[in-house]
């Protein structure tokens, strides 16, 4: 790989010794991955690692409470506990395991908390913004077309590879780590004008309108072609942010999808043509109403129809969605047995809040939540046996990780769930 | 059958030798895998139950959500990593899980690992050369 003279100095110790790992960590994982060189980025999204029990268990019981300890070997993979420096990128921290305003509700053990506020206080003397979302492109971190970027949760990424014609790939916690150390990130993959290519062609054939439907186009999509990158025909109209935000964070759970295109909506596509390159398909699949309905059975594999848990906002609602589910429980209460539960960015919370939607959801029972995910943080009201989301991805992960029962609907189902206590949900 | 050779990229440097565990599913980190034990844990994947510990894990790659690499790595600071990796399709999950796993791995082979190698073939794992050397079962005993 070919590193440029700053790129030698830091990796040899001109800037300390945790920017030399850094760099050394950026160039080891380049040169796995066949990349030439290097590129600068400003703009970094990831995860630190230890708000979570367990995870700190493998370092020494001394050095458990000892952030650079903790980030030197689960963010960055070095042996050497390291004294961290400020990052030197704009860097911005997805999903905490908390939300400290409702650490009651969520049942979050003391513990957690303290590990939680631990690395939080790292984050603030790091100078990584603890924005603790999902979803930061809600929230004003919006990279500018072309920008290189090194963020880490795949439903951001997808969406700021597609929509905004940013460039990234899906990074992990350590490249994430070490990006926002040094302002690097491997040249590779979606950073490179022909890794942006789509391989795949979709036709839909079906007129995809519901944030429902387009949940499931993108789980069936993704199922399809995996890692690979599709160009969407036959869309009808110009979709809501909602639903692209929804179709992209289905596709990247199901498969491993980083990138579509759709012609006329998406920047970088004016065709199928286009949007292909020098590719030829690798194969051309319809979406029909036949492929919906089988990707909506694909979900709903529960049997009792007595729903406890409503989960909603994944990825983080937007302040439309929250807007939309204060209006649906606006003056009514939610059924004894049932709790639900709407994850917003705090950014969101606030305007929410400040609209009185909040309000109106509070009132009736429910939660606005923020910093925080059921399924990843692992967070959920006491004996919960059956959940309902209108996320196909919370609905992927939440009978894997919680081992709930899980229905899968649109917002109206779920809220019309939480109000009587019972799923009613069918795909219209 | 005799030994056989293929010829690809290193994707981590070093050498070791073991015996194969060969899937043609690709593998989840997150939800996918008991770190704590080297166990594959997905529902649907055909080596449930089994662990990799020890062993060259012969797969198409890497699937499922970023924190991939944090998972593998655990396997390793646990002591239950695989011995080395040979996967068919590059990603950035895969390459990352490889190099803090730090374990030898191979990729871009010239022949299907996933054909040629099967599970409990003794297989040699040149990471530095990109060589990787394969004894069918059959003639261990040999």
């Amino acid at each position: 790989m070919q590193l440029t003279d700053d790129e030698k100095a830091i990796r040899d110790g001109s800037e300390g010794e945790a920017r030399a790992h850094a760099m050394d960590l950026l160039v080891r994982y380049g040169i796995a991955l066949g990349a030439e060189r290097l590129v600068d980025t400003n703009s970094v999204c990831g995860g630190v690692v230890g708000s979570l029990p367990g995870r700190r268990d493998i370092l020494p019981e001394d050095q458990r409470m000892d952030m650079d300890a903790v980030f030197s070997l689960l963010n960055l993979d070095s042996d050497k506990r390291l004294e961290i420096p400020r990052v030197k990128t704009m860097s911005y921290k997805l999903i905490d395991a908390v939300d400290m305003e409702k650490a009651d509700i969520q049942r979050v053990p003391l513990k957690t908390q303290v590990l939680a506020k631990n690395v939080g206080d790292f984050c603030t003397r790091v100078g990584i913004n603890k924005c603790n979302t999902c979803a930061p492109y809600q929230i004003g971190n919006v990279p500018v077309y072309g920008e290189h970027c090194a963020w880490m949760e795949s439903s951001a990424v997808i969406y700021i590879n597609s929509l905004l014609g940013a460039r990234s790939n899906v990074e992990g916690a350590h490249s994430t780590a070490a990006a926002s150390l040094v302002g690097k990130i491997p040249y590779w993959g979606y950073h490179t004008p022909e890794g942006r290519k789509a391989d795949y062609v979709i036709d839909f054939t079906y007129d995809v309108q519901t944030m429902l439907e387009w949940g499931l186009a993108g789980y069936y999509i993704g199922e399809k072609v995996q890692e690979h990158t599709p160009v969407i025909n036959g869309v009808t109209h110009t979709p809501h942010a909602n639903n692209l935000k929804h179709f992209g964070a289905a596709a990247a759970s199901a498969g491993g999808v980083e990138m579509f295109h759709m012609p006329g909506i998406t920047p970088e596509a004016q065709n199928e043509a286009h949007a292909l390159g020098p590719n030829k398909a690798i194969e051309r699949i319809e979406f029909g109403r036949a492929q919906l309905e089988e990707a909506y059975g694909y979900f709903n594999t529960a049997t009792d129809t007595d729903v406890d848990f409503i989960v909603i906002g994944c990825p983080h609602a937007s302040l439309d969605q929250v807007k939309r589910v204060a209006e649906l429980l606006d003056g009514k209460h939610l059924s004894a047995n049932t709790d639900l539960w709407i994850f917003t960015p705090r950014a969101l919370k606030t305007m929410a809040t400040r609209m009185g939607y909040t309000e109106s959801i509070e009132r009736a029972g429910a939660h606005v939540m923020s910093d925080s995910c059921a399924a990843l943080s692992k967070v959920y009201p006491k004996g919960v046996k059956v959940a309902a989301t209108d996320s196909c991805k919370q609905a992927h992960y939440l009978p894997a990780i919680l081992g709930f029962q899980t229905w899968l609907g649109s917002t109206e189902d779920c809220v019309n769930a939480a109000l009587t206590g019972k799923w009613t949900g069918t795909l219209a | 059958m005799s030994q056989i050779t293929l010829h690809g990229r290193g994707v981590v440097p070093g050498v070791v030798e073991g015996e194969a565990l060969v899937t043609t599913q690709t593998i989840s980190g997150f939800g996918g895998i008991d770190s704590k034990t080297g166990t594959i844990t997905e529902i649907r994947h055909e080596l449930r139950g089994q662990s990799f510990k020890g062993k060259v894990l012969v797969f198409p790659g890497a699937k499922g959500s970023s924190g991939w690499a944090s998972h593998f790595q655990t396997t390793r600071l646990a002591g239950n990593a695989p011995l080395a990796m040979i996967f068919t399709i590059l990603t950035t999950k895969m390459a990352l899980g490889a190099v803090v796993t730090r374990v030898p791995a191979v990729t871009d082979l010239d022949q299907d690992p996933l054909k040629v190698i099967k599970t409990g073939d003794w297989v040699r794992v040149d990471g530095t050369n990109g060589r990787v050397d394969v004894t069918p079962k059959d003639l261990q005993n040999d």
